[in-house]
């Protein structure tokens, strides 16, 4: 099977975030970059774990991103895919990294194209299901456990309260959640062989951008913690009732 | 023009982000100054209902194969519906159904899309709306330039008002396509609200020291109605189901009350739980993080601590 994993960079979780150019930018400086979560311990690992299962096929990255960008990819090609392709453009929205993906998948016959359920910057958990229209495929998001036999896949998806168990034929866009894989952490030899793999850059096709940011801003700052004896939780239950109007 | 509102339903009901979704529908309706037209597909009861919450219109397209979900399908047929209604504004709310919707819908129309918004969208000139970014960490404004327009609805952010009255369901003509997913089977709790949907929740981390001391947890939320978390390594150990996991990690949540027990508050933990309106915390160690982002705190040891606050919300209960 040919599987295609769409990887993005974000901001390590721990970042700090501010803003430049008058609030319109998000404040790069300093910030240490990570390969999006999602992406790599649930999308990239499952489809490596298929593939072994498989005993066969390739698995190939993709990243819409700036030359920046190689170090996240080849740490994917480090965990074990087999080549990266590297779209040549800065990503400015969903649809704008959508489109890239899809002009570049859709002459390549992919059964599986796997992605994270959201990015952990912009959070926008609609890539997949943008690609999933463009190349005219079935889409599953948030998979928890996905089995494969032949065509056909059996995958579990979270919903509100609970999962659901669906039945798809190859080829489709998948999601991934936790439960889907285990994280891998790369080895020395992953790493050395990673840097003999093929990433080809590929320039970006024009598309116009439907949206933008115009301006950033940072939640209101918390109030301070209001503290209530351990003794008293009959205060507590007070302010939750009469101040917070919660209870 | 108009505003067309995906109006989602599962196991034959609506979904509570249906009523959510439609509030937010009629108030961008309002500003925008237009008609509010909700969308059920599949089975539902009493889609009518709608109504009350704005909906000037609600169009039921009851036809089996879309109880089966499957997004590409309920893309289809809604984007026939917005063709034939003139709606150039969908919404949906930012739920399981939503995240599958939107981004196609997006795709299909050609149209810019913001999921998760936390605002109505100004009224004349631009189309601006915002968003939580950086797992709550900011705030962001995005103006959208497209002619077509999707927007998802962030849980438990815009309450359901009634503001009219129950209208009757109308049909309309669309073809809907085979499906090319085959559900299999919808497994949910029965019995206790969803956590994505919960608007109390109790949570509890490491501070527990084993599975077994769950039971005063237990106990004060039943007595609140509050739905049961954990941080995740309680989750990772097997301590508690993996979909109480919350944080960056597990499930982001937004619920009124937020009430953490013997949790750190490490920032992976807050990312799915800082847009709570109101936490509270219960810590022995003054020091521990999560106290610089709650409302209110509790300095002590919760296996002391807990059973008092239960036994303090019962007193209230009775009085
Ligand atoms: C990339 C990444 C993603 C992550 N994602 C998540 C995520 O989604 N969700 C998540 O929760 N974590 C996540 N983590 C883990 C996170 O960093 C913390 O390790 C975790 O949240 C800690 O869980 P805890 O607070 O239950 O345990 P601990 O950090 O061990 O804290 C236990 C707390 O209980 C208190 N305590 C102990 N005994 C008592 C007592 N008797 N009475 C009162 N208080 C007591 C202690 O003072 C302490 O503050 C992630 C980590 C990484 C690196
Ligand atoms: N720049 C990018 N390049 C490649 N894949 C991406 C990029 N941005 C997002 N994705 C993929 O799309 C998923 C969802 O992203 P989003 O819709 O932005 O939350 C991510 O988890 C990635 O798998």
């Amino acid at each position: 099977m040919k599987l295609l994993v769409c990887v993005s960079k974000t901001p390590d979780t721990t970042t700090k975030i501010s803003f430049t150019d008058n609030d319109t930018n998000f404040n790069t400086q300093g910030v240490q970059f990570i390969m999006n979560p999602y992406d790599e311990w649930y999308a990239l690992v499952r489809a490596l774990e298929l593939k072994e299962q498989l005993g066969t096929g390739t698995v190939t990255i993709i990243n819409v991103g700036p030359a920046a960008n190689d170090t996240v990819i080849r740490k994917g090609l480090a965990i074990g895919a087999d080549d990266a392709v590297r779209i040549d453009a800065e990503p400015t929205s969903g649809y704008f990294t959508a489109k890239q993906i899809a002009e570049y998948a859709k002459a390549q016959g992919f059964d599986m194209v796997f992605l994270g359920k959201e990015t952990i910057d912009y959070n926008g958990a609609e890539v997949g299901a943008m690609v999933a229209e463009m190349l005219d495929m079935p889409f599953i998001s948030f998979a928890t456990s996905m089995e494969v036999s032949g065509n056909t896949a059996t995958i579990a998806r979270d919903i509100e309260g609970g999962e659901e168990i669906l039945e798809v034929d190859t080829p489709f866009v998948v999601s991934a959640a936790k439960g889907m894989a285990e994280q891998r952490i790369p080895n020395m030899r992953g790493i050395m062989t990673a840097k003999r793999k093929p990433l080809n850059v590929v320039p970006a096709v024009a598309v116009e951008d439907p949206v933008t940011i115009s301006k950033y801003t940072l939640p209101p700052a918390k109030t301070d913690c209001k503290y209530v004896d351990s003794d008293n939780m009959e205060e507590l239950v007070a302010l939750l009732h009469n101040e917070a109007k919660v209870l | 023009m108009a505003i067309l509102i995906y109006a989602a339903s599962t196991e034959g009901k609506l979904k509570k982000g249906a009523f959510e979704a439609v509030t937010y529908g009629y108030r961008t309706a309002q500003a925008l100054g237009t008609e509010a037209i909700a969308i059920v597909l599949g089975s539902a009861e009493n889609p009518g209902q709608l109504g009350k919450f704005g909906a000037a219109k609600v169009i039921h397209v009851n036809d089996s194969n879309l109880d089966n979900f499957d997004s590409q399908t309920h893309t289809n047929v809604l984007a026939q519906a917005a063709e034939k209604l003139g709606a150039d504004v969908i919404i949906c709310s930012h739920d399981s159904a939503g995240k599958s919707i939107l981004g196609r819908l997006s795709a299909k129309l050609n149209a810019g899309s913001v999921s998760g918004v936390n605002s109505v969208p100004s009224g004349g000139g631009e189309f601006s709306v915002s968003k939580n970014v950086f797992s709550g960490k900011a705030v962001a404004e995005y103006t959208i330039k497209s002619a077509n327009k999707v927007l998802s609805v962030m849980g438990n952010t815009f309450p359901p008002e009634e503001v009219g009255s129950d209208v009757t369901p109308e049909s309309l003509d669309v073809t809907v396509p085979a499906n090319r997913i085959r559900v299999k089977e919808v497994k949910t709790v029965k019995g206790t609200v969803p956590l994505p949907e919960a608007e109390l929740v109790v949570s509890a981390g490491r501070g527990m020291k084993e599975p077994g001391n769950w039971g005063i947890i237990d106990e004060l939320a039943d007595i609140i109605g509050a739905t049961t978390a954990c941080s995740r390594p309680v989750a990772d150990s097997g301590w508690r189901p993996h979909h109480e996991h919350v944080g960056q990690t597990g499930v982001a949540i937004r619920p009124n009350l937020y009430i953490a027990i013997g949790i750190s508050g490490a920032i992976q933990h807050l990312a799915g739980v800082n847009q709570s309106k109101t936490i509270v915390v219960i810590n022995k160690d003054p020091e521990a993080p999560f106290f610089k982002a709650a409302d209110y705190g509790v300095v002590g040891d919760l296996f002391d601590v807990v059973p008092k606050l239960t036994a303090a919300i019962r007193n209230h209960k009775a009085n």
